[in-house]
């Protein structure tokens, strides 16, 4: 059977294409954290992290991010890159149990951290419930911002848990959910489709407080 | 962002020596500013020293009744620690006023202290800024300056402060502790912390090379009514036009500080004595001495029917 046709194999196939052309620019290189010369080889830091139950070792720019360790060295693509500087929440992941912009922070400085990436929530195979919540709700439109919305919504999820107050919280030692709580804590992760109402309706329904559509 | 070295100190005596000595050396903690700032490279440190294993992350009380925050205590843990949640409200209400969830995982109490202005002039570096490039001159003031500061500004920049969290501390009258290079220790009232512009808007705070930010220790409980209230053009995830912290005393009598009008977290002793003859009072004389440009002077009127809305929900 041949291959299916994606469109991630596609772009691969063009990108190997494009690596036999010797000249990769310096600016390039420089933002994927790929070493240069030698100098640029002594730079090198070297840190180790658990990503998704599996234990990694990278040598490092000590520029990189973590979201350009997590995608360009570790191939893990499912996180995204948005705006890059921690405005649109494209790029969350779960490091040491909390959401964070991945964009916003060195690889270097997680030495032995525990990240947790969309690919680690589950597989299309074994959904995690918050994944399937978002196809049954549709929500999404483009997708881009899924795999950030997902992670986020599940920490979300895990913060109200906790008791960690919001800005909507009515009273500080009295956190419960609620659709207002989804959309605040949710503020840092931007949907350009504005799939919002489903986004809550999933949410919604994975915190176990129905379908959230009547209000949506 | 231009190459650094990185380094992790090992405590926090080594911290500030080792920045005092190296060129270019920053500290970093959250990272949520700072590298912001160095992929816009606006920031260009050569060396970074990350500050985040030094046992700075606890809260504990003081002998004198009071709260110790440890410089690298994130945002989220402040704001939900149930002390502060409930002896000093006023601050868990700004610093879940302020950013997002991901990134008050990230950014931590000495960080938030020291983030740099969200002023539009200085974020484009094609754009003249005293602030970013001292002697280049300021782009707002003839600009577009709407989000900008109408008190505390010179005619060198008139760029606003942007923290929540800063204007609840200058509430509270928090005290900044640090260690200098020499290893030597000591606080800083925050009503000292954060600089007036000036002729020299580069300078910030006042801190000395190498200064490092251990802990912000909070006096006794003021008790009261705790009040944060921000206007902003989204409900959610934006910086303050105008933000109001207030503590009210069940005699009439208050204090509040003020968010988004000032070159730093705004107060005076005139607003707080004006505290029992209302909120037009109270914005009267916190106003007093605003440089308004024609863009911004809408915030003088936001922030008196802020204030005015303050006293409407508490019933006084």
């Amino acid at each position: 059977m041949p291959e299916p046709l994606t469109r991630r194999g596609l772009l691969q196939g063009s990108a190997a294409a494009a690596a036999a052309i010797p000249v990769l620019g310096e600016a390039q290189a420089a933002a994927s954290g790929r070493p240069q010369s030698q100098k640029e080889q002594a730079r090198m830091s070297a840190v180790g992290l658990t990503v998704n139950g599996r234990e990694v070792h990278l040598q490092l720019d000590p520029r990189t991010t973590l979201l350009d360790a997590l995608r360009e060295h570790l191939h893990l693509t499912g996180t995204k890159k948005g705006c890059d500087h921690g405005q649109c929440g494209a790029c969350t992941v779960i490091v040491e149990g909390r959401r964070i912009n991945s964009c916003l922070t060195l690889a270097v400085m997680h030495e032995g951290d525990h990240v947790t990436t969309i690919e680690g929530l589950g597989t299309p195979e074994k959904l995690h419930p918050m994944q399937r919540a978002f196809i049954t709700h549709d929500g999404y439109q483009c997708g881009y911002c899924t795999p950030g919305q997902i992670c986020s919504a599940v920490a979300v999820l895990a913060e109200i848990e906790a008791g960690i107050p919001s800005h909507v919280t009515e009273e500080l030692d009295r956190v419960a959910f609620s659709e207002s709580e989804v959309r605040e804590r949710m503020s840092g992760n931007i949907c350009r489709c504005a799939a919002y109402p489903n986004i809550v309706a999933a949410i919604s329904e994975v915190a176990g407080q129905g379908t959230g559509k009547d209000k949506a | 962002m231009r190459p650094f070295t990185y380094s992790r100190a090992a405590s926090v005596e080594e911290a500030a020596s080792t920045a005092a000595a190296t060129q270019g050396a920053r500290f970093i903690a959250g990272g949520t500013n700072l590298l912001d700032l160095m992929k816009l490279q606006i920031e260009t440190p050569a060396h970074l020293i990350d500050v985040n294993h030094l046992g700075l992350d606890r809260i504990e009380p003081t002998a004198e009744g009071g709260l110790r925050i440890g410089a690298m205590v994130r945002n989220t843990d402040l704001a939900a620690d149930k002390v502060v949640r409930r002896d000093y409200a006023v601050l868990s209400r700004a610093l879940l006023a302020g950013a997002s969830g991901q990134l008050r995982n990230k950014a931590t109490t000495g960080g938030n202290l020291l983030q740099r202005t969200r002023c539009p002039y200085f974020y484009d570096t094609r754009m003249p800024c005293n602030k970013r490039v001292p002697g280049s001159g300021c782009g707002a003031l003839k600009g577009v300056s709407r989000s900008l500061a109408i008190l505390g500004t010179s005619d060198a920049c008139i760029a606003q402060h942007p923290s929540d969290m800063a204007v609840a501390l200058r509430l509270l009258d928090a005290q900044v502790d640090a260690v200098g290079a020499d290893g030597s220790r000591r606080s800083i009232p925050i009503a000292d912390f954060h600089l007036l512009p000036g002729e020299t808007p580069h300078i910030e705070n006042a801190l000395k090379p190498g200064e490092l930010i251990t802990s912000v220790t909070l006096p006794t409980p003021l008790g009261g009514t705790h009040v944060y209230r921000k206007v902003r053009d989204r409900t959610s995830y934006a910086f303050a036009l105008v933000s109001v912290a207030a503590v009210f005393a069940k005699d009439g009598q208050a204090r509040f500080a003020f968010g988004g009008i000032g070159a730093r977290p705004w107060r005076t002793d005139a607003a707080d004595a004006a505290a029992p003859s209302g909120a037009a009072a109270v914005a009267e004389a916190a106003l007093t001495g605003a440089r308004p440009t024609a863009h911004n002077a809408f915030k003088q009127q936001l922030t008196a029917r802020t204030l005015a809305s303050i006293y409407r929900q508490k019933g006084a």
